[in-house]
């Protein structure tokens, strides 16, 4: 029973990793046959290099994802605390609005900013592009930090900060002091959520991206749409490879500061 | 002076209502509208004429949604028996591909199904095919249980992993057998899992417009080609997408309400 | 020009009629990159306007219709225009006219530079969206040969400038279809011999054309009668289509996934390139005549950068590079003299004036209610079913559905009751 459970686990893992593997072994294939392997290069590496129009959605998507998530921690960290003392039937409103994002499907969501900003695009001079990209990305990141955080609360005594205050804290050095260390981890792993939420989006980016900031997965995708090269594979490899290096050092990371806390 | 607490959530609270209530009071403005401003059924009533797209996006995504279900529900059980330590490994492994961009991971499964492409030169060689793959409804299909499959992984894993084991050995000794454990204490306890799996699968691929037009060969229209279309596709009609996309966020809202009345911890929306 | 990848391709330097597109040598691309180094162009002092004031503009072209110098030898235009100017080229890529018009009309995107086809902009003159043009600003526009002045589409040449022009055709793999290529013709995309092996034009107005044409109708016409027979022509060939496309023509065709598709002789001469099996024929029967020009939208916010960026792709040099690169066929007189014999009496890119008189038509751009029929009736045949899963699609969801909405309901009931207890 054991050994057959391995052996599926084995099989879906196949199916899951095969076609990466597949990818990237004709990211080092001569010519640009997609079902012959004839020989190593690493021409399609050099390529990708030189190719400024994937270089400089890049550097877009990485810009954006580091704004976006920075701005929508903020954003949503203050918006949890606030939530968490509201009463009942507002807090349920709110919360109820906060998870339409991430309920909606993606398209209904990147249509929806698409005509807003068409609407504010006519009438006050706004431009698609990064301005219009960052909004949309915060607005799909925001729910993501609210309800990485608002767990927290329920693990802290609710009186703790207005003791504080009464201690003579001021308001934002009793946030800082109290509030802010209890629900640490929430807003990190909100963090860390939204930016990959950012890094990998397309179907929000591609409604909402206009015509002067393309990021990767847009470019990704034109590129698929045309005359494919290999080096598309290249960049897999190469996004393949930097993900397994971030899982690995998260993972050591973690367990690093398990042992620790194993120990004191 | 004291500053309240609930005041911390204006900016969002501003935002929340500039960025995520008016967009949606807009597709449904757009979609109740003629492009004068006149209030009109009339692009409500068009979406019935692609009745059938609808059909075929529930369907195909309902088809996805329960292969995922069978794949993934033994995965995640085995997942949660192993030892702990090597628990957190596993589970790194197979959500590794999710991190992957999307349209990469699909786009390898158009150099995988193509006429001329690997599994048919595999399948050559043996003397079969080559058969039809890419640009049927079965890849799309395919296409969104690979894509979709460990956003069910997942939930599922997460509640198990909390089932105590004592358990499937009290219900031994109470003499049911394998198959009895399974449908009376391992399912029902896992119920909240496969619900937010099901909907975590259902959502995306009920309205995804890549995957169909990357596998599917644009003969394969889904309800998110044909949103797409209208926006930024072949036939630009704003007001036609918007009444589509408000037909489609209504589906979703009846699935969820649906998909609420099995969880039984009843955090309901409705 | 492609040299660099055609020369991985060992075999591909066959095809005597491609010379000017793949016969280069790696010594002779290397020749080119020098000489790019050193681009000449007509008036220095014209393009340094506006240097140094940090302006950008948004060009909005087809995919592969630029030389980009991604592949060594080649010359990398925006980035010349880049170098030359000090004004920022944004440029992204359209699949089809209508996507363009879309994103244009919808006000999602501003751009500065668009290059529609001939029937998109008499459709876009009409509603306003194309501005016109300072031909004071665009010296270079002498270059534009006479033919190609004053078309239908834009009869004072007020607001485009001719950029390429060209045919439909079929191409296809002559290892795999045996028919002599004399005998080629339309029908050939309705061969049920090559089922799963055609792919079609996913845009309405190339695919009804090519329906119109087999139909004997004009491929302007407005009369909803014969749009409603070109869309059942299209709908009795979709079971052997294998994909309805655009460029993802290219990467299919490349590859052999496919064996038949029609799409434009420019692109079809590139293909060509990288697999030596494929032919590509204009059929007799006639054909789509088309231009495509460069245009100023109305809402740009750097008209004069952008008559400049129109200028500067009309500078013979960099006209020469894009043809070449792109190898469709060009309305510049300085480019056209400048490129190979052999290109320049290829039948593909430059068919004889008899041929276009007699064989081709030019699109126009249809009323709006032949517009809004033809896109109707083209959404119905893509969306329609196979006639098979049809039958049962329905039920057996209506039936699902059905079955899990009682068992919710009575899940319900005793769940009531359960708690009033």
């Amino acid at each position: 029973m054991k050994k057959l459970g391995k052996l599926y686990l084995v099989l879906v893992l196949l199916f899951l990793y095969v076609p990466i593997f597949v990818l990237i072994v004709f990211s080092f294939n001569e010519t640009k046959s997609r079902s012959v392997f004839s020989g190593f290069t690493l021409e399609w590496y050099k390529r990708l290099f030189h190719n400024r129009i994937i270089i400089s959605s890049l550097i877009n998507t990485i810009l954006i994802a580091v704004a976006a998530s920075i701005i929508s921690t903020v954003l949503g960290t203050l918006a949890a605390i606030g939530i968490n003392s509201m009463k009942k039937v507002p807090k349920a409103v709110v919360m109820n609005v906060t998870n339409m994002p991430i309920i909606n499907p993606e398209i209904v969501t990147g249509v929806s900013l698409m005509l807003l900003f068409v609407f504010f695009a006519a009438r006050m001079n706004l431009e698609f592009g990064f301005v219009t990209l960052l909004i949309a990305h915060i607005t799909f990141d925001v729910p993501y930090v609210i309800l990485n955080v608002m767990p927290k609360f329920k693990q802290m005594n609710p009186h703790l900060y207005e003791a504080a205050q009464d201690l003579g804290c001021g308001p934002f050095k009793a946030f800082r002091k109290v509030v802010l260390p209890e629900i640490m981890p929430g807003v990190i792993s909100g963090f860390l959520m939204s930016f990959t939420y950012s890094l990998d989006d397309f179907v929000v980016s591609y409604f909402t991206s206009g015509s002067t900031s393309q990021t990767l997965p847009i470019t990704i995708y034109s590129m698929t749409r045309r005359k494919v090269s290999p080096e598309i594979n290249a960049l897999s490899t190469l996004i393949f490879i930097a993900v397994v290096i971030v899982l690995i050092v998260k993972n050591v990371i973690e367990s690093r500061a398990a042992k620790k806390s194993g120990l004191s | 002076m004291k500053i309240k607490l609930k005041f911390f959530s204006a900016p969002y609270l501003v935002w929340m209502i500039v960025f995520i209530v008016i967009p949606l009071l807009m597709i449904a403005f757009f979609a109740f509208t003629t492009e004068d401003g006149g209030f009109t059924l009339k692009y409500i009533s068009d979406v019935g004429q692609y009745a059938n797209i609808f059909v075929r996006s529930i369907w195909l995504s309902l088809i996805a949604t329960a292969i995922c279900l069978v794949i993934a529900y033994p995965v995640a059980f085995i997942l949660s028996r192993m030892e702990k330590h090597k628990q957190g490994t596993m589970l790194m492994i197979v959500m590794l591909p999710m991190w992957m961009n999307f349209l990469l991971r699909t786009y390898a499964w158009m150099t995988l199904l193509g006429n001329n492409g690997i599994i048919n030169n595999l399948l050559g060689m043996i003397g079969l095919g080559p058969y039809k793959l890419i640009n049927t409804s079965a890849a799309v299909v395919l296409g969104m249980v690979y894509n979709y499959l460990p956003f069910m992984i997942l939930p599922l894993y997460s509640v198990m992993e909390k089932i105590d084991k004592s358990l499937f050995e009290a219900a031994e000794d109470l003499g049911c057998s394998g198959v009895q454990t399974l449908f009376r204490v391992i399912v029902p306890l896992s119920m909240p899992g496969i619900t937010s799996g099901i909907t975590m699968v259902f959502v995306p691929a009920i309205s995804t417009f890549i995957i169909s037009r990357m596998l599917g060969g644009g003969s394969n229209l889904l309800i998110g080609d044909l949103i797409e279309m209208q926006f930024l596709g072949n036939a630009y009609n704003p007001h036609l997408g918007a009444a589509i996309s408000f037909v489609l966020m209504v589906i979703i809202l009846v699935i969820m309400t649906v998909m609420n009345q099995f969880d039984p911890d009843d955090q309901v929306l409705i | 020009m492609k040299k660099i990848l055609s020369l991985f391709l060992a075999a591909a330097v066959g095809c005597p009629l491609l010379a000017g597109c793949n016969a280069e040598t790696a010594d002779e691309a290397e020749e080119e990159e020098a000489s790019s180094q050193t681009l000449t162009v007509s008036d220095p002092e014209y393009y340094s306007k506006f240097k140094g004031k940090g302006i950008s503009i948004n060009v909005y072209n087809w995919g592969e219709y630029i030389s980009t110098g991604a592949e060594e030898g080649t010359l990398d235009v925006n980035g010349e225009f880049e170098k030359l100017t000090g004004i920022k080229v944004n440029y992204t890529n359209f699949a089809t006219n209508e996507e363009l018009y879309a994103k244009l009309k919808g006000g999602a995107a501003s751009y500065d530079v668009i290059i529609p086809s001939d029937y998109m902009i008499s459709k876009m003159i009409k509603e306003g969206m194309i501005q016109p043009l300072d031909l004071g600003n665009i010296p270079n526009f002498k270059y534009i040969m006479e033919n190609f002045r004053n078309q239908d589409y834009d009869p004072e040449n007020a607001y485009s400038v001719p950029y390429t022009w060209g045919t439909v055709g079929i191409i296809y793999d002559t290892t795999m279809v045996d028919i002599p290529e004399e005998e080629i013709d339309w029908d050939l995309l309705w061969n049920e011999d090559y089922a799963d092996q055609i792919l079609m034009f996913d845009n309405p107005r190339d695919a009804f054309a090519i329906a119109e044409i087999m139909l004997g109708y004009s491929l302007n016409t407005e009369d909803p009668e014969e749009l409603q027979q070109a869309a059942y022509k299209l709908l009795s060939q979709k079971k052997i289509v294998q994909g309805y496309v655009m460029d993802e023509i290219f990467d299919k065709m490349g590859a052999g996934d496919a064996l038949i598709a029609p799409y434009y002789a420019g692109d079809a001469l590139t293909i060509m390139d990288e697999n030596e099996d494929l032919n590509f024929v204009v059929p007799k029967s006639g054909t789509n005549l088309f231009v495509d020009a460069m245009c100023i939208p109305t809402a740009a916010r750097q008209k004069e950068a952008a008559e400049m960026y129109i200028n500067f792709m009309c500078e013979p040099d960099i006209a020469y590079s894009n043809i070449d690169y792109i190898c469709y066929s060009t309305p510049h007189q300085g480019a056209y003299d400048m490129l190979d014999e052999e290109v320049r009496e290829s039948h593909i890119s430059y068919p004889s004036q008899d041929f276009i008189g007699a064989n081709t038509e030019v699109f126009v751009n249809l009323s709006d209610e032949a517009n809004l029929k033809m896109q109707e009736l083209w959404t119905d045949m893509k969306s329609a079913e196979d006639e098979n899963t049809n039958k049962w699609i329905a039920p057996i969801f209506l039936i699902f559905s059905f079955l899990l909405m009682a068992f919710v309901l009575i899940r319900r009931h005793i769940k009531t009751k359960k708690d009033l207890f």
